[in-house]
């Protein structure tokens, strides 16, 4: 069947912005999906014909990614973000209270095709929950007000493109400045410093400073730099991470709304030291309301000479926009991505650094840590390095979520305390922070002293915290099931391992969790932690690991009794045959165990 | 004074929703068996006909759970075997029986005694003898505990001898990769 003729020009434009090329097949596809459509199998059809690839791998990219739809999605697409977060804001409510009101229930189309509501993956608003898109779009701070008001605004069919503009507005709070956000960027500055350097010299002053990678793992910048400068290949990449899918994660959301310039200045420079002269920037899908400003701020360079090929420095950057995987932060899932296919991560070695965006020498970075890096020349390497500890030079920005007056985002040196944390952020009384998302550690009233840095607990950037008041075995178990959700599949420990993490700790959650479970849990982790082929699987177990640990009495005493309990209520599962034979006999029945 | 022989291994064998091919797999340890026998006496299995278990060492079950008295038989193993083995696939993951968990079950007692011609007339068997069946078929650890899994449809002679052996000598069983390799 021929393509509507919105459809066709749809296909038209993303392959005249795209290029009919295979690596760009992802790009096609979010393009010729409207935010409220749906990829039907004939607009699936055109794009591998258009693209000259299997059909295969186009439904195979098209069912990969959770924004990306083969089923009819409602005219309007509500997802409510489900992080911890926005579940302790009440998001449950909410979204119970929205399907009344639509009369829909969640995960199907409603209303003769009016709406389809769903929950996502935290979308990185947790200092303004509970959060929602609609048709991509994202609107925070959601109350009883503001679900009446978009329910009414759906059953008038109002485009969303018309509805008020102060719903969508994001705020960004900032509640603590240091070197990195206090500095004041002079567009173009930092490349001027760097201009006066050589390549070489350039990552000597990122070496002197001692910096790291600020996307969780700390790795020496100016090593990996330098790798990819002394990879051979006829051309380099320069990849933005931005895909920052970390639960309870929002500090790079900050620095690509209101320090755009810095990034990209990072990116040039880091394109100067490696000699690349391509950049990517790979924004989550969730972040789409940041395209517009990114796209003006790259056109506004391009203006002034700062980016381009006829720049100083010839470099210039090109946005992709992502369709909502976790597993697409993790650094060659990335590259697979950019490349137009699943996210499924590669095999390291070989690194990026040699072999990775189309096989050539990349360099993937954080985006607070390009920043970091044009810090760094404007204020000099020793200036840098005075702030942190012996082996964590520099500020971290954290995200502050979850029970504290005052959530948002803080930038502190590199040895802040926890407790320090908790104190700026009036959250005392606090009995649990998660310090890096799930993937990180959940530390106690008792590690309160510890310090953020890569030497004691690192983290991305996720600062959650959790008070008196909350149960801490359900937020292992949000975790859990986050883990289940976001796992690619591509390997067997942890696809079945992190379904069945989430199976147990639900048997525990119902109540019928014995000793058994707990010793099984702690066996799925340790295959998790050995089998696993990427650092999803390594760290899903992190959160259950860390409150056994830390919180056992939550799981204890949900525990039955019994050394072993069915995960299920035995009696009720002989009910249907008792429906159908009409019996009700003692022998129709099952007691509680022998 | 010499050692008195020690003591016999109680052995209880049974097959729930199962086919049978896991207990001739057993039995394919052939000349095995003998070495077997001087060191295990069997308890409730079909190769005794005694009716129930009673207190055993070692107990190996087939086949998943489907209905009532299968609850009841596994219950009565789990009471009384020290340790408790899952046989075969079936056993470990409910099998080919488990083909009807995507089926609701009162469409299908509908369908095969009700609607379908050739047994219409019968009605739904509602007999008190007759065990009732569960909504789905169940792989043993979901009904109770299960100490070890022998993978295998049906496992091979070698590896269930692997296991009783390991067992017998007081080792923790161990299957290497060639025994539960399948391709
Ligand atoms: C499952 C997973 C998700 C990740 N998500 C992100 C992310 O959203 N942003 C990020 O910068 N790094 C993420 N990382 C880390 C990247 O793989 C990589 O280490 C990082 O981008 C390197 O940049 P850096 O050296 O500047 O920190 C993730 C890693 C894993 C295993
Ligand atoms: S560990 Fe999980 S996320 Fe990583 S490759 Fe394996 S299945 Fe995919
Ligand atoms: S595992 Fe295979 S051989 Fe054993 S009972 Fe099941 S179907 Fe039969």
């Amino acid at each position: 069947m021929p393509l509507n003729t919105k459809t066709d020009a749809r296909l038209q434009s993303a392959l005249r912005q795209w290029g009919a090329h295979d690596h760009r097949l992802l790009q096609v596809l979010r393009a010729v999906q409207t935010p409220a459509g749906y990829l039907s199998a004939e607009v699936l059809a055109a794009v591998a014909d258009s693209l000259s690839v299997p059909l295969a791998q186009v439904r195979g990219v098209a069912s990969f990614y959770s924004f990306l739809s083969t089923e009819p999605v409602g005219d309007f697409r509500v997802q409510f973000s489900d992080s911890i977060t926005d579940r302790m804001d009440g998001s449950a409510a909410l979204l119970d209270k929205l399907c009344r009101l639509l009369w829909a229930e969640p995960g199907h189309v409603a209303g003769d095709g009016l709406v389809s509501v769903a929950t996502t993956s935290c979308t990185g608003l947790c200092d303004q929950g509970p959060a929602m898109l609609v048709n991509g779009r994202a609107i925070g701070r959601l109350n009883h007000a503001r679900i009446e008001r978009i329910s009414e605004l759906i059953l008038a069919r109002i485009p969303v493109d018309r509805w008020p503009a102060e719903l969508f507005e994001i705020v960004d709070i900032v509640r603590r400045r240091d070197l990195l956000l206090k500095c004041e960027l002079e567009p173009g500055a930092a490349l001027t410093v760097a201009r006066r350097l050589s390549p070489a010299e350039l990552i000597g002053v990122i070496a002197r400073a001692g910096l790291r990678g600020r996307g969780g793992a700390g790795f020496p910048s100016a090593s990996k730099w330098a790798a990819c400068a002394a990879a051979p290949g006829p051309e380099r990449y320069i990849v933005c991470n931005a895909d920052e899918g970390e639960p309870g994660t929002f500090k790079d959301r900050l620095l690509l709304s209101q320090h755009a310039d810095l990034i990209v200045e990072g990116m040039t420079l880091a394109g100067y030291a490696v000699g690349a002269s391509h950049g990517l920037l790979y924004l989550r899908a969730e972040y789409l309301f940041l395209r517009d400003g990114l796209e003006q701020t790259l056109a506004r360079r391009r203006q002034a000479g700062l980016l381009g090929a006829t720049a100083a420095i010839p470099f210039d950057v090109e946005l992709h926009v992502g369709a909502g995987s976790y597993v697409c932060g993790e650094e060659t899932a990335l590259l697979e991505s950019l490349e137009g296919r699943r996210g499924i991560p590669r095999n390291r070695p070989p690194y990026p650094v040699t072999h990775g965006y189309r096989d050539r020498p990349t360099v993937v970075d954080n985006v607070e840590t390009f920043c970091a890096a044009a810090l760094v020349l404007l204020a000099g390497a020793e200036a840098f390095r005075k702030r942190g500890t012996a082996q964590s030079q520099g500020t971290k920005l954290l995200s502050v979520a979850g029970d504290s007056p005052a959530r948002g985002i803080y930038e502190f040196p590199f040895g802040v305390t926890v407790r320090q944390v908790l104190q700026a952020a009036g959250a005392e009384d606090a009995i649990a922070v998660q310090v890096g998302g799930p993937s990180g550690t959940c530390i106690s009233v008792d590690e309160f002293d510890r310090q953020i840095s890569f030497e004691d607990l690192p983290t991305g950037g996720a600062f959650t915290i959790f008070g008196p008041t909350r149960d801490i075995f359900e937020v292992a178990r949000s975790y859990a099931h986050f883990f289940a959700h976001e796992s690619c599949g591509f390997c067997t420990p942890c696809r079945v391992g992190t379904s069945l993490l989430a199976r147990v700790v639900d048997k525990i959650h119902a109540g019928y969790g014995t000793r058994h479970e707990l010793a099984e849990l702690e066996q799925l982790i340790a295959v998790l932690g050995k089998g696993s082929h990427c650092g999803l699987g390594h760290s899903a177990g992190n959160p259950i690991r860390d409150t056994l640990l830390r919180f056992m009495p939550a799981y204890e005493r949900r525990l039955a009794s019994a050394d072993f309990a069915p995960a299920f209520n035995l009696d009720a599962a002989l009910a249907p045959a008792r429906r159908m034979t009409g019996r009700d006999d003692p022998a129709a029945h099952l007691g509680e165990g022998s | 004074m010499s050692e008195p022989n020690p003591p016999r291994v109680r052995l209880a064998t049974t097959s729930l929703a199962g086919c049978f091919g896991c207990h001739m797999s057993f039995l394919d340890i052939d000349e095995k068996l003998f070495p077997l026998l001087e060191r295990v006496e069997f308890d409730r299995s079909p190769l005794t006909d005694i009716k129930n278990c009673g207190p055993c060492d070692v107990g190996l079950i087939e086949g998943g759970v489907c209905n009532a008295e299968n609850v009841h038989v596994l219950r009565e193993f789990r009471a009384n075997c020290k340790v408790l083995i899952a046989l075969g696939a079936c056993a470990i993951t409910g099998g080919l029986p488990a083909q009807r968990n995507h089926l609701d079950l009162g469409l299908c007692l509908q369908e095969v005694y009700l609607t379908e011609p050739s047994l219409a007339r019968g009605g739904i068997p509602n007999d008190p003898e007759l065990p009732l069946p569960l909504d789905k078929v169940y792989p043993l650890h979901e009904i109770v505990h299960i100490d070890y899994f022998i993978p295998g449809c049906p496992p091979s002679a070698e590896a269930i001898w692997k296991v009783l052996s390991d067992l017998l000598a007081g080792h923790t069983p161990y299957l290497a990769e060639p025994l539960i390799r399948y391709d």
